[in-house]
């Protein structure tokens, strides 16, 4: 039998223990609410923009199946893998227009990085600086692309070409689809291969 | 030693016969042409979708049907690639293109995108014949070869008024072929104002296309230059 008085003991303190987790729990919460205020979400660093510059896009025309230069303005890194990643996704956004001569979904967030990597020896021996551009693009855009011989050729000719008119020591593309190597962009072009941009320079402005 | 004057005599008899008798023998048969067909695609390998709805594969078959029936009638030997819905990698085309020792390879595809013929020969530099060439360039001893037969291809197609572009490109299957090799993508007819006359897989725009080839082939072939 427990007496009384214990069991009146018993009450007292778990209701105390309740009462002291009660203030415990608010008292947390008003730190955290203090902290959360204490932290300034407002901008200390004006973001850099990088200022305009003149860059060469060669763009390709499906009727024709021509590859021809446009000169535009835009904001261009300084770092060269940024700024070919600029520069190409400028000529996916011409290409992902409706009203686009060679109409190709995606637009610049298609082109997800461009690597700038040494060349081959081969390369290096008439270019010292030569480098390798390896453009990584989204597995969307090659899932939209046309299929056809020419309109993939062409898409691989001006990304080449537009890089060689801008980043004038790339001598080589390498292309991947979501970081992987992928056997062709839409059923035709090889994408295995490495392409040299003087071809497509080559082909740069021929018409039929 | 030394020959009476009769067996002399009879000597240079037989020789002289000997001679005429070389002289009359039918000269040894010319190799036979034969010209490859390859239906890009195939089985799971689809290739592209026409306007019309058809797929790549089904309308590159049933040009290859048309040209090696045309081909067929004038007497000239067609091997294809495939002549099913079957799926056929681009080794394997090679393959067969070089086992026959084709004269002319035509590789067949179809798209919805640009206007008339695209036809395309490898990027590969030319490069002189190599007795063990590499797989995946063998077509560069070739590549002048091709290239020929790309202006009598067009020529053929323009006089048969289609409009053609001539391009140069990498491609997997023909870049193995050690043969005067084409991809012909024919795309859709378009008038003036770029709206589509006949779709890529049209019966009549593929028998006009085929009749173009086929003419260019008997060219190519009566030419001599096939090897």
């Amino acid at each position: 039998m427990i007496p009384r008085y214990q069991k009146i003991l018993f009450v007292v303190l778990l209701i105390a223990s309740l009462a002291m987790g009660v203030v415990l729990w608010q008292l947390r919460e008003r730190a955290h609410k203090r902290l959360v205020a204490g932290e300034s979400s407002a901008p200390t660093t004006a973001p850099q923009v990088a200022p305009a510059e003149q860059a060469t896009l060669v763009a390709a025309n499906d009727n024709d199946n021509s590859l021809l230069p446009q000169v535009h303005s835009l904001p261009l890194p300084a770092d060269p893998g940024a700024r070919a990643r600029a520069v190409l996704g400028r000529l996916l956004d011409l290409y992902a227009d409706p009203e686009a001569k060679h109409p190709v979904p995606g637009g610049a967030a298609s082109v997800m990085q461009v690597f700038l990597l040494p060349a081959s020896r081969d390369a290096q021996s008439r270019d010292a600086l030569a480098q390798l551009a390896v453009v990584n693009l989204g597995s969307g855009f090659a899932a939209s692309h046309p299929s056809g011989l020419q309109t993939e050729a062409l898409t691989i000719d001006s990304i080449c070409a537009t890089l060689r008119a801008n980043l004038p020591h790339v001598a080589e593309v390498r292309f991947l689809v979501d970081g992987q190597t992928r056997a062709t962009l839409a059923g035709h072009a090889d994408l295995t291969r490495t392409y040299l941009t003087a071809l497509a320079a080559t082909a740069e402005g021929t018409k039929p | 030693m030394h020959w009476s004057k009769s067996a002399t005599t009879v000597f240079l008899a037989m020789a002289a016969l000997l001679t005429a008798a070389a002289q009359q023998a039918p000269p040894s048969p010319a190799p036979r042409f034969v010209v490859l067909i390859d239906a890009a695609h195939g089985g799971d390998d689809a290739g592209g979708k026409l306007g019309s709805g058809t797929l790549e594969k089904a309308a590159n078959l049933a040009m290859s049907v048309r040209l090696r029936s045309l081909l067929g009638a004038r007497g000239i030997s067609v091997v294809t690639t495939r002549e099913s819905d079957s799926a056929v990698d681009s080794n394997r085309r090679a393959e067969i293109a070089n086992r026959v020792n084709a004269g002319a390879c035509l590789s067949l595809h179809t798209t919805e995108s640009g206007s008339g013929i695209h036809l395309f020969a490898s990027s590969l530099a030319p490069a002189q014949p190599a007795r063990f060439p590499a797989w995946k360039t063998a077509q560069a001893a070739w590549v002048t070869r091709s290239l020929a037969f790309a202006g009598v291809v067009n020529s053929a197609l323009d006089h048969a008024g289609i409009g053609v572009t001539l391009s140069r490109t990498a491609l997997p299957g023909i870049d193995s072929m050690t043969c005067p090799a084409l991809a012909v993508e024919i795309a859709p007819q378009r008038g003036e104002d770029n709206k589509i006359d006949a779709e890529p897989d049209d019966a009549d725009y593929q028998a006009r296309v085929a009749a173009a080839l086929a003419a260019a082939v008997v060219q190519w072939r009566t030419e001599g230059r096939q090897p």
